[in-house]
């Protein structure tokens, strides 16, 4: 059997492993190192939660905190990005692009279409995303909705340690900038990793789950969420195939509309909030391209058009869960067990 | 530029640099290719400056297939890598943190790279401004911060938008020399800078020049200035014009004859003039492209 690591482990084995094979890979960001300079600088932090512990001291010169200034750092990544270094910059929570997000969307995104393809901007920005960990409004949301609209940005949400760490080794050595999404409640979820380097493509679903009644296609944290629904929902007798984007820019389309022919009934489920968001913008897609081999309105399971709350007991009802995943697939069959028959 | 833009041909918005040319000269002055810059919505003298085709500008900004971003940039995002020209910027304060990565990719690197930023005075209220000066001094960085004060944020006087006495004296509180100069006075723009930029080169860490000038056009073309006092400009360009300043001193120390100026007076109309010509005859971009370079691979 395959090493099992956690979710952590396998994005720090990534950055771990870019770094030595690449001298141009640096990263930094608010606390990557966690201790520069101070008293207690060789039990350095590594990141809030530990993610980047242990890279400072194996690669000097190449990790750096920075001070909390978002727009100064992320921008910096883009100039670093467009003069020979691929900078990971760490962005701790993704709600915090409120701050720096010119830097994102208007310089690091644009440059090269507006240079008229000089510019080449490759930099990741890391970032911690998801609710259920009672942080509230301002350190819960997804947002990956906002990064895959913006043209020229490329967007990972990976759901496992396996892809987390073959997605990072990708985002790194791509040449567009690409935003990598890390749920922070996955980061503790251990999985199987092989121990030497590897690449998952972008743009690439990952079809996790075969069945033939009715398609789920997922995001992130969420690919855990459809698959526990799938097993109750297979106790049932109804069939689910499980779809995971792996990438939200680009995004699979192909393979979106291959299950969807194959069940003619879409379940999207999105942890990000519903207007204007993936879960929205996939069910657009499959309206549009394969309407015909839709036997069911295609359902969208989301987060309410709400922030984040902080109770616990609201934060729960905020999060899809598998019993509301399974009331989507229902839903689809018109409560019949086995759709196909 | 301003005449050509009456004509209406010339889309989208202009930002003319028309009295501030001492600055982008003294400065760039110093710089090798493989030094960056990144400039300002009003960049068309940092890119003359650091070496960019002056057709392809001008293509450029006349949104043309020839131009230097093949006409999906315009004035306000003329860019060429190859020249370590990040870009004008139609952002205000878009470039100090660029300006903060190149330093970085120097120092990692190993190189005597340097990085050059422009601001305005309006870009130096930003907070992409005072936080790229605390993160090129607490990284050390070889970056040098142009503050270009021409007294006005669009039509807000300085008297206004600015607080404290002079935008140099931010950098005290960053612990990184700066300086103030007359950005009429090539010359001063150019010991300021060379001392900068030695300084930056040679591991010495970030500073900040802020150069007080005066621009003699709007904060864009078509914009009237009926915020400036009457006769403003008249005076200005009579008094405390930088190209009269120069040649009044070079002539005056026998280094340059009155006749060679006017040679190179001759010769940069004629490079205008024929950069203009070919710009408006210059194919429109291909339909193909509105869809091309928005990734290197998607």
């Amino acid at each position: 059997m395959a090493r099992v690591i956690t979710f952590q482990k396998a994005i720090n084995e990534a950055l771990d492993q870019e770094m030595a094979r690449d001298p141009s890979v640096v990263l930094f960001g608010e606390d990557v190192a966690g201790g520069q300079g101070a008293g207690g600088e060789l039990d350095a932090w590594g990141g809030v939660l530990g993610v980047t512990k242990g890279l400072y001291h194996r690669y000097p010169g190449r990790v750096l905190d920075t001070p909390i200034s978002e727009s100064a750092f992320i921008g910096a990544a883009v100039g670093a990005a467009c003069s020979g270094l691929r900078p990971v910059a760490e962005l701790m929570f993704v709600d915090f692009m409120g701050v720096c997000f010119d830097q994102i969307f208007n310089q690091g995104a644009k440059l090269r279409y507006m240079f008229g393809g000089k510019a080449r901007v490759p930099m990741v920005i890391r970032t911690m995303w998801g609710a259920g960990i009672r942080a509230a409004g301002q350190h819960s949301q997804s947002l990956y909705s906002i990064f895959t609209h913006v043209p020229g940005l490329k967007v990972a949400v990976p759901s496992t340690p396996y892809d987390a760490k073959g997605l990072l080794i990708s985002a790194i050595r791509d040449d567009d900038p690409v935003i990598f999404f890390e749920n922070k409640v996955l980061y503790t979820v251990e999985g199987e990793v092989p121990e030497e380097s590897y690449t998952i493509p972008f743009g690439e679903a990952n079809v996790v789950r075969e069945g033939d009644d009715v398609s789920v296609v997922a995001i992130g944290r969420m690919v855990g969420m459809a698959q526990q629904a799938a097993g109750q929902l297979a106790a049932d007798g109804i069939d689910c195939e499980v779809v995971d984007l792996r990438t939200t820019s680009p995004l699979d389309e192909d393979s979106i509309y291959e299950t969807v022919e194959k069940t003619g009934r879409l379940v999207v489920v999105d942890e990000d909030n519903p207007r204007c968001g993936m879960a929205a913008d996939i069910a657009a897609l499959v309206a549009q391209n394969c309407f015909d081999d839709l036997q069911a309105p295609v359902q969208m399971v989301t987060a309410p058009h709400t922030p984040p709350p902080f109770s616990g007991s609201l934060e729960d009802l905020y999060v899809p869960s598998a019993e509301k995943i399974g009331e989507a697939v229902r839903r689809t069959t018109g409560g019949k067990v086995g759709a196909r028959a | 530029m301003h005449k050509e833009f009456t004509t209406g041909e010339i889309p989208g918005f202009v930002h003319l640099y028309a009295g501030e040319e001492a600055i982008a000269t003294g400065v760039c002055a110093h710089l090798r290719p493989d030094d960056y810059i990144a400039s300002t919505h009003r960049g068309h003298g940092h890119a003359i400056a650091k070496g960019c085709d002056v057709y392809g500008m001008m293509a450029e900004i006349y949104g043309k297939r020839d131009g230097l971003c093949r006409g999906k940039g315009g004035s306000m995002h003329i860019a060429d890598m190859d020249k370590g020209m990040l870009g004008a910027n139609g952002i205000v304060g878009g470039g100090p943190p660029m300006n903060c990565g190149v330093g970085l990719s120097a120092m990692v690197r190993g190189t005597d790279q340097v990085g050059v930023s422009f601001t305005g005075d309006g870009g130096s209220n930003q907070g992409t401004f005072l936080e790229s000066l605390n993160l090129a001094s607490v990284w050390h960085l070889p970056c040098i911060f142009v503050v270009e004060n021409n007294g006005y944020a669009e039509s807000t006087s300085d008297r206004f938008h600015a607080s404290g006495v002079d935008i140099a004296k931010r950098a005290d509180g960053f612990g990184m020399p700066g300086v103030v100069v007359d950005g009429h006075d090539f010359f001063a723009v150019y010991e300021a800078a060379g001392a900068a930029i030695d300084r930056a080169r040679g591991g010495g860490g970030p500073s900040l020049l802020e150069c007080k000038v005066n621009r003699y056009y709007g904060h864009f073309e078509g914009d009237q200035q009926t915020y400036r006092a009457p006769g403003e400009v008249d005076e200005l360009r009579r008094t405390r014009d930088c190209l009269d300043a120069f040649a009044g001193r070079v002539t005056a120390a026998g280094e340059v004859t009155a006749e060679d100026l006017r040679r190179v007076d001759d010769e940069v109309v004629a490079l205008i003039d024929d950069a203009v010509a070919r710009a408006k005859a210059a194919p429109e971009p291909d339909p193909a492209d509105l869809l091309t370079d928005v990734y290197v691979r998607y």
